[in-house]
């Protein structure tokens, strides 16, 4: 009886460390349907993020186009390059990988299949981009540039917060280019704005994120944004018992707390692997190089939804955005390029 | 100061509560002689459980006892494999930590339109006070309800019998299947209430990174209390005030790095441990199936 019970429960944990959704069909290529598959991060494609917005700009492109989408999901790290060999595989003509968790296993398969084509979204190998790799990389400063703006321009107390989460290149845009706009906004308005920043060292940790931004809400702060991902819904928590407000990211998460959720630095995934997808179908060549989004391709930016600032506010954000585009202003997107910008504004 | 000091203990009873329904929920377990390390996956399906149906019933408490009953649900599978069919614990209570977050998952994107978050609940937990969350006095009084269980009864007795010697227990005519079983299923609701309280009164609704590491801790902290519910308390207030003191402390107020303040409890944690707590001795017949007639 209990080896019985021992083999269940063994099976058990087997199935559900294998259990990965296989949905690419064995069909033969040839046959003109131009085939994609993504690999999402772990998050999943019903992250309501980041993997769920690149899945959704397939779908569309599927509905334009007639291609052919599938994806496969992981359990675990070390899955990733396992089901993007699996894809490598299959008659699939691009393979994405979702988040720049999968560049080591992008890397890795693809120099083992040199006639796939391979999309890496969020990373970029820079000089050393193999010839069938393409990099999709965004310009989340300038979206966070604008939210900065409507911070510094809302903010009574004259104090912002930031919450990161763990420090890297991608949250580094996000904060520098979030400073760069409270800044541009204090300088308008000729009064100093202070802005409170603190990592959570975690993507995960909602109570921390509720923590950390309580702190900054009783230090007197009255705008936090985060770029944390699970700890944001912490973040947001807290404005709403405090009556004050957060900002999203990623996507508009105002319908997270209608009237705490200032606006969100937006950056849509879908909409920029719908673009490289395209430019593949048309013939052209995409691998060996970056392809770099911002306001212009509508891939960065801020909600049309601007309820809880004044039109005023959100019709000058509007115009910098524009500013911004045309390069008139060029956005920091590290530490460096923040402080030759706040050189710049003396 | 003062509003650092009122942050700190704020932030040390809230990040605390959910690590504390979590240790109960170990204490009750271990002292039977069954080892829980799937609190983890309960507490996760107790969080998934709560949030949804404090949404669909727009009443937390009910919501509370859901989570609560959720997390019974799936701990009998753990109760049945190793107290009944003497199955190796670690290996049965880890299966739930599979099954809890998987199963949540699940039954998320079915309910609520293929979403991995349910959507917010319009009534949390109320606030005692409005300062505190009415979780934090729960854990309280579930504390000190279970050192009185525990210590001041007869049940408390047998629990702590067939924890530490179920032979003689057994000689004596307690029934230890049926004690270890109980003990093992309140230590389900206990867990199951400790993921509840984390969406019904931390946050307002179930994410899939709700519960991330909770039930991890609120084991060691058993541990470090040395199977004790008061220990097991105290140990889980220290994490949670090493940790309020790296959320206070951090963001340049001084001049350390983040990724040092974020060692803090658990470095904490240890040097405590070495320094202060001495050896910590286990229930003797912790982790270890009873078969009836072996010695």
């Amino acid at each position: 009886m209990k080896k019985l019970a021992n083999i269940f429960l063994v099976g058990i944990i087997i199935m559900n460390l294998s259990g990965c959704s296989w949905s690419d069909p064995e069909s033969v290529a040839n046959d003109g349907i131009f085939r994609i598959a993504m690999v999402p991060d772990m998050g999943g494609v019903n992250d309501q993020s980041f993997n769920q917005s690149a899945l959704e700009g397939l779908y569309e492109l599927r509905d334009e186009t007639g291609a052919q989408i599938s994806y496969v999901e992981s359990k675990q790290f070390s899955d990733f390059a396992l089901n993007l060999d699996k894809l490598a595989d299959g008659p699939s003509d691009l393979i994405i990988g979702v988040g720049n968790v999968l560049s080591d296993a992008i890397e890795e398969v693809s120099a083992r299949n040199l006639d796939k084509n391979f999309v890496i979204v969020d990373y970029s190998f820079g000089d050393k981009t193999a010839n069938n790799v393409t990099g999709i990389i965004f310009k989340a400063q300038d979206a966070a540039f604008l939210v900065g703006y409507i911070a510094g321009m809302t903010t009574k107390s004259n104090k912002v917060g930031f919450v990161g989460g763990i420090k890297n290149v991608i949250i580094d845009q996000f904060q520098y280019g979030f400073e760069a706009g409270v800044l541009h906004a204090s300088t308008e308005r000729k009064i100093p704005i202070e802005v409170m920043i603190q990592y959570a060292e975690s993507f995960a940790d909602a109570g921390k994120g509720k923590a950390i931004a309580s702190r900054m809400f009783s230090a007197d702060c009255d705008i936090v944004f985060h770029a944390a991902g699970g700890v944001g819904y912490g973040v947001i928590e807290s404005a709403k018992e405090y009556g004050t407000f957060a900002i999203g990211v990623d996507r508009d998460q105002s319908y997270l707390a209608p009237d705490n959720v200032l606006t969100s630095a937006v950056k849509n995934v879908g909409t920029a692997v719908k673009l490289v997808a395209k430019e593949l179908m048309a013939g052209k060549k995409i691998g060996g190089k970056d392809y770099e989004f911002g306001l212009s391709e509508h891939c960065v930016g801020i909600p049309e939804n601007h309820k809880n600032m004044s039109d005023e506010v959100y019709n000058k954000a509007m115009e910098l955005s524009k500013k911004v585009e045309s390069g008139q202003i060029t956005v920091p997107y590290d530490e460096k390029s923040f402080e030759a910008y706040k050189s710049s504004l003396k | 100061m003062l509003s650092s000091i009122m942050s700190i203990i704020n932030t040390t009873l809230m990040y605390s509560t959910p690590l504390i329904f979590g240790a109960m929920s170990g204490v009750v377990s271990e002292n039977a002689g069954v080892v829980n390390v799937g609190i983890e996956g309960i507490m996760t399906f107790g969080a998934f459980v709560g949030a949804a149906v404090g949404f669909y019933t727009q009443n937390p408490w009910l919501g509370l006892l859901s989570g609560s009953l959720a997390g019974v649900i799936l701990v009998v599978l753990h109760a049945v494999a190793s107290v009944n069919f003497k199955a190796d614990q670690t290996i049965s209570g880890m299966a739930l930590n599979f099954i809890g977050p998987g199963l949540s998952l699940f039954l998320c994107r079915l309910l609520f339109k293929n979403k991995t978050t349910t959507t917010r609940i319009a009534n949390k937990l109320p606030k005692i006070f409005g300062l505190v969350d009415v979780t934090v006095l729960l854990a309280l009084l579930i504390t000190i309800l279970l050192w009185f269980v525990l210590y001041r009864t007869k049940w408390g007795l047998r629990i702590r019998s067939v924890g530490e010697h179920p032979a003689a227990a057994d000689t004596l005519g307690i029934n230890v299947t049926k004690v270890r079983c109980t003990s093992v299923i309140v230590s389900g609701f206990l867990a199951g209430a400790g993921g509840a309280a984390m969406t019904l009164g931390v946050v307002s609704q179930f994410t899939p990174t709700a519960i991330s590491g909770q039930g991890f801790i609120a084991l060691a902290a058993v541990i470090f209390g040395k199977w004790k519910p008061q220990g097991a308390y105290g140990a889980c207030l220290l994490f949670a005030l090493a940790q309020a003191l790296a959320v206070t402390f951090g963001g340049g107020r001084i001049d350390i790095p983040s990724e040092f303040l974020s060692m803090l409890p658990y470095v904490l944690t240890i040097v405590v441990l070495i320094l202060f707590v001495g050896r910590s001795m286990a229930p003797s017949a912790n982790g270890k199936p009873y078969k009836k007639g072996k010695r």
